[in-house]
């Protein structure tokens, strides 16, 4: 009787998810080379899956546009630091607060809206920012794409080689994680977890429902805006196809791999969903045969991700 | 005694069909009230204009003397007024003990930066909604399956997690749907004695009810509805009296 069958607390499950993917970013931190890069692109997408998560997660509304606020944090690290030679930090900074005023102004109107209104909304929004990177040519750059954007660094301190980025990204992932544990154990996760159950039932407790989801969006605008700067600061590049609609859809897949509204699970979805396209990239034509095969098996598999998964094996063990 | 919640002539009515008729009612501060009448009588929908779930067509409701009648239902949450659900909502995902932790929402502060830093009066806080929502679900007998999922428990005991829920938001006045549907005659009985505790400790209750026996245990002050219109009001024993209630129940 003792088996703890739900709820939000509950951490020794995912250990085993948590040693993983430290592995996984031990190993490429050890090895370096071409996995290094996939394992940083894979924490910087870690961070903009921790904010969906949020969203998504732990409120359970549906975002098809959190790569709009990706593009704004990117275009504004770029911009800042290449016409303007300001410094990647403050380039970052002014990037979260246009990604946070931007969600604000399309928020507010459109969380009113429920189920498939919001997600039809916010895709709009997605398309809507990737228009304005291809049309604004005299700031964007258009196509082009803006080049030569400064590494990640504070004053002379410069994240430049694989380890430096990795291990820069890595910290950056373990605060995030810690924010969102901490999250969930408040009062505002509580109140993102009953918005997500039931909003009657939230507002019968007096939970200002609309209020809730806006300070949800913010913070995975937030998080989004971050990955993006972190991005064009790491790849020293920006053009607007890095925040396409494939952003969203990948964004999803990790989160389902990995785990809706768990705490470790965008960080081993993100890891498991880009290595596995490596993995398999020695059967070169049916590698997306295998890819997507792979994707489906996890999830008919462990239908609540891997932190899912690893969670029944725990239950399984001490029974 | 004085009244906190006042019905005045309130009405609703649905195309044609008017399902509550100038109804007024008060609920004294202590006590517990019922609402009854037969199916159809306009019971839930008195209920509703009640919680805020919809507005009234006219009348009004008063929350200790001041007009909530337009007010959303969270905004009658925070000035006392608190409701339970019919079909009961829980927080399924969530387990009961934070289940009920959800409803101190109202009682305690704390937001993004609270949560993150976790500063002294947020643990401090922390620490007492634990403690206090412990003792809300010793209050209705749940101590024992805390940490189970809310959905994992049977149907009696998930009405009464609602209730330990709603009363965590410090309620001046609750309001419980049909708190006995779907109840066996134990988990009634454990219901009744529940509410009786909660009312014997200055909450006003106003249960709307189907299930007779329930409502002459433990109402103080019986209302009866008959379609839409209030027939009768008064004790429990002076309204199983009343001809025009017998002649409601019966014919």
């Amino acid at each position: 009787m003792a088996v703890r069958s739900g709820g939000i607390g509950g951490r020794a499950a995912s250990i085993g998810v948590w040693v993983v993917s430290a592995s996984i970013v031990g190993y490429a931190f050890i090895f370096g080379g071409y996995l290094s890069t996939i394992v940083a692109f894979a924490l910087i997408y870690a961070i903009f899956v921790s904010g969906l998560n949020v969203f998504m997660g732990l409120t359970a509304q549906v975002s098809f546009g959190q790569s709009a606020f990706a593009a704004i944090g990117g275009y504004s690290s770029a911009v800042m630091t290449t016409t303007y030679g300001w410094a990647p930090l403050p380039a970052m900074l002014c990037g979260l607060v246009a990604a946070l005023v931007a969600a604000f102004l399309i928020g507010f109107p459109t969380l009113r809206l429920k189920g498939h209104y919001l997600a039809m909304a916010t895709l709009a929004i997605g398309l809507i920012v990737y228009e304005i990177a291809v049309e604004w040519e005299s700031v964007t750059q258009g196509y082009m794409g803006i080049s030569g954007i400064p590494p990640l660094g504070v004053g002379s301190l410069e994240a430049t080689s694989d380890r430096q980025i990795l291990l820069t990204l890595s910290a950056l992932t373990v605060l995030v994680a810690f924010a969102m544990s901490r999250i969930r154990q408040s009062r505002l996760g509580r109140a993102f977890a009953a918005v997500a159950g039931s909003e009657e039932a939230a507002s019968a407790l007096g939970i200002n429902v609309a209020r809730y989801k806006l300070v949800s969006f913010l913070l995975a605008a937030g998080l989004a805006s971050i990955s993006g700067s972190l991005f064009v600061h790491v790849v020293g590049y920006v053009s607007p196809e890095v925040f396409g609609l494939h952003m969203v859809v990948l964004a999803f897949t990790m989160i389902y791999i990995g785990g809706l509204g768990t705490v470790a699970g965008p960080i081993i979805g993100a890891l498991i969903v880009s290595l596995l396209p490596e993995m398999f990239r020695g059967l070169s034509e049916s590698q997306d045969l295998a890819y997507g095969l792979t994707l489906i098996v996890i999830l008919i598999y462990a239908p609540k991700g891997l932190v899912g998964l690893a969670k029944t094996f725990d239950t399984w063990r001490s029974q | 005694m004085n009244a906190i919640l006042e019905v005045r002539g309130a009405t609703r009515r649905f195309g044609g069909l008017t399902a509550v008729d100038s109804v007024s009612f008060d609920v004294p501060e202590r006590g517990v009230t019922a609402v009854i009448g037969p199916n159809g009588a306009g019971k839930t929908t008195l209920f509703n204009l009640i919680a805020g779930s919809m507005p009234p067509s006219e009348g009004a409701i008063l929350l200790s003397g001041n007009e909530v009648t337009t007010l959303p239902s969270e905004a009658r949450a925070g000035l006392g007024l608190v409701r339970t659900f019919q079909l009961v909502k829980l927080f399924q995902e969530l387990t009961a003990l934070e289940n009920v932790k959800v409803g101190f929402h109202l009682r305690t502060r704390g937001g993004l930066i609270a949560a993150l830093l976790r500063p002294r009066w947020q643990r401090q806080s922390e620490r007492e909604v634990e403690e206090r929502a412990k003792a809300l679900l010793e209050l209705v007998g749940l101590s024992a399956i805390a940490d189970s999922s809310a959905s994992a428990l049977p149907y009696g005991q998930q009405r009464l997690l609602e209730i330990a829920r709603a009363m965590a938001s410090g309620p001046r006045v609750l309001l419980l749907d049909e708190p006995a549907a779907g109840l066996n005659a134990e988990e009634s009985e454990r219901l009744a004695r529940t509410v009786r505790r909660i009312a014997a400790d200055g909450v006003a209750v106003l249960l709307i009810e189907h299930d007779m026996k329930l409502v002459m245990d433990i109402a103080d002050e019986v209302v009866v509805l008959d379609y839409g219109r209030k027939i009768a009001q008064g004790t429990p024993d002076a309204v199983r009296r009343d001809p025009a209630v017998i002649a409601a129940y019966l014919g």
